[in-house]
């Protein structure tokens, strides 16, 4: 493999911290490599079958296919909750086939998380929901102070911030969970079918916030189910079915199942 | 480690210790058992020596020379007791205070039918010890010495007192031992629960790349928090008691006073408050970081 060793030139607030990184992609301005991944869990076939994948930064990418396709496991390899059993995968300069247990939390820092089921804690209000991703890398509480209500205000929230999460609706709640995952600023943003629990209306709102979010410099993945939605975004389209990329499209749509 | 974050996570804690109360309560209660029988073992304890050591003084031992002894092999003898490092101290008893006492006691008035001194050859050493324990040891050096008749000893009081020290230290030592294994169980089900109760939230942390540290340090404050009350509740209880026992003691067997001699309450604590403490944010500290360890592999 063509080794480049060189830093990346990142979000701005990446290098205020002064951070340097080892890119080892092979392009300058890919932020996610994969590198014929595969990845076999002990009983069963292999979720993931020799996968490849390079994306930019600043890219919006759908990643789509059924219940088995091998999504899942894509999305737990790229948080580094699961170790690819063979391949090598390059997330923002990280090799995560051989980072360190204690650096992990780190690399985390800068991915933000959502998911199908918004997980925002249910015995604190929005504003404490939010604060919390920074405590935990912690900010201190007066740069949480700024930073929560403008995060809030930006995902359409800034009157909602005293609200308890089941006071919310499914929408806004996931709009919660996307100021969480991105207060801290994350460089990728993976939304892990992030419509799945929303009606059309919500789900639109939510992906327009995501396509927002992505013009203003954050790389975003968004693996989905949602058909309507994915053709008519004209994103670049990643289709996986039983562990490996089928087809991979700049402005693509929704390849229907033929099974 | 920035202040806010000390203090976030010490609110965690606390948090943590209300979100499940009863197991909490359960883990302070079983602690708070522990330390409290700790407590009292060692206030028995060393009230018990401190009754001994009285006893020790007390129990002595009467050394008794042949007939006819010259002064100076008495005074030789004695040299030789001194040098002995168990011994604390001597008394002398010639034949004539013997006989003094003998008659003071027992004869009174008859004694006058008396001339001569009929405990002429009742010279001898009364010897005290520090250590009863060390009592055999000396009456067999002492019975080897030249002109030494007889050694009167209180063997039964010797091994008596020296069993009782032993055996109370040997049951406390295995009672709390006990105990403290179960106190550490119950701290660890407590802390198992509050990860539990948090999975999802210990799950989100682990997803925003918080530390090990960050995830673990509220549980493990929520055990030495667990302890530190558990320790100080026993240690409220026994302070307020321990004055009460005794002065029923002392009221109830008021003979035996002459040969109890109490500890005051502050000299315990003294000892007894950090000792406890220690043990119970100790245990607290243990207990939580072995299960913290065990179940939150972030």
């Amino acid at each position: 493999m063509n080794i480049k060793i060189q830093v990346v030139e990142n979000l701005a607030k990446s290098e205020a911290r002064g951070r340097r990184r080892k890119n080892t992609s092979a392009g300058s301005d890919e932020i996610i490599t994969l590198n014929n991944v595969s990845k076999a869990y002990a009983t069963g076939a292999p979720a993931l079958n020799g996968v490849s994948l390079r994306i930019k930064k600043g890219e919006f990418v759908f990643i789509v296919g059924d219940s088995g396709s091998g999504k899942s496991t894509m999305i737990k390899l790229l948080l580094r909750e699961l170790v690819p059993t063979s391949g090598e995968i390059n997330v923002m300069g990280y090799d995560l086939t051989r980072i360190r247990h204690r650096k992990i939390p780190k690399f985390r820092r800068n991915l933000g998380i959502v998911f199908q089921d918004f997980r925002l804690l249910k015995d604190r209000n929005v504003y404490e929901n939010v604060a919390f991703a920074q405590r935990i890398i912690q900010v201190s509480s007066k740069e949480i102070k700024r930073n929560v209500p403008s995060i809030l205000a930006t995902v359409g929230l800034a009157g909602k911030y005293k609200a308890k999460p089941r006071q919310l609706s499914g929408g806004e709640q996931q709009r919660v969970a996307i100021a969480r995952a991105l207060v801290n600023r994350p460089s990728i943003l993976l939304a892990d079918e992030p419509t799945g629990n929303l009606d059309p209306k919500n789900s639109w709102e939510i992906m327009k916030l995501l396509e927002q979010i992505n013009e203003n410099g954050t790389t975003v993945l968004v693996v989905t189910h949602n058909r309507e939605i994915v053709n008519a975004m004209q994103k670049r389209v990643v289709t996986m079915k039983k562990g490996v990329i089928v087809s991979d499209e700049e402005k693509g749509g929704y390849i229907d199942d033929e099974d | 480690m920035r202040i806010s974050t000390f203090f976030y996570t010490i609110k965690q804690g606390f948090i943590n210790i209300f979100r499940n109360k009863w197991f909490s309560l359960a883990s302070i209660a079983t602690i708070g058992a522990c330390l409290f029988l700790f407590g009292l073992f060692y206030s028995v304890l060393i009230n018990v020596q401190s009754i001994v050591k009285t006893a020790q003084e007390v129990v002595s031992v009467e050394v008794l020379f042949d007939e006819g002894i010259s002064q100076e092999r008495i005074e030789e003898i004695g040299e030789l007791i001194d040098k002995r490092p168990e011994v604390s101290s001597k008394n002398f008893i010639s034949a004539d205070e013997a006989w003094e006492s003998f008659k003071e006691e027992y004869l009174g008035e008859y004694a006058d039918g008396f001339t001569e001194n009929p405990l002429e050859n009742s010279a001898s050493y009364e010897i005290f010890l520090n250590d009863v324990s060390m009592q055999p040891a000396l009456v067999s050096y002492l019975e080897g010495l030249e002109g030494v008749r007889t050694v009167n000893r209180s063997e039964i009081a010797a091994a008596t007192l020296t069993g009782v020290n032993a055996l109370i230290a040997y049951v406390s030592i295995g009672i709390i031992v006990i105990l403290f294994a179960v106190s550490i169980f119950l701290i660890s089900n407590t802390v198992t629960i509050g990860i539990s109760v948090r999975k999802e939230e210990i799950t989100i942390m682990k997803y925003i790349g918080a530390t090990d540290f960050f995830v673990r340090s509220p549980f493990v404050i929520e055990g030495m928090m667990i302890g530190a009350i558990g320790a100080l509740i026993p240690l409220g209880i026994i302070y307020v008691i321990y004055n009460q026992v005794i002065e029923y003691i002392v009221t109830k067997f008021s003979m035996l006073m002459r040969l109890l001699s109490f500890v005051p309450v502050e000299t315990i604590f003294a000892q007894l408050l950090p000792v406890s403490l220690i043990l119970g944010v100790g245990i607290g500290f243990l207990g939580s970081i072995v299960t913290v360890r065990k179940h939150l592999r972030v």
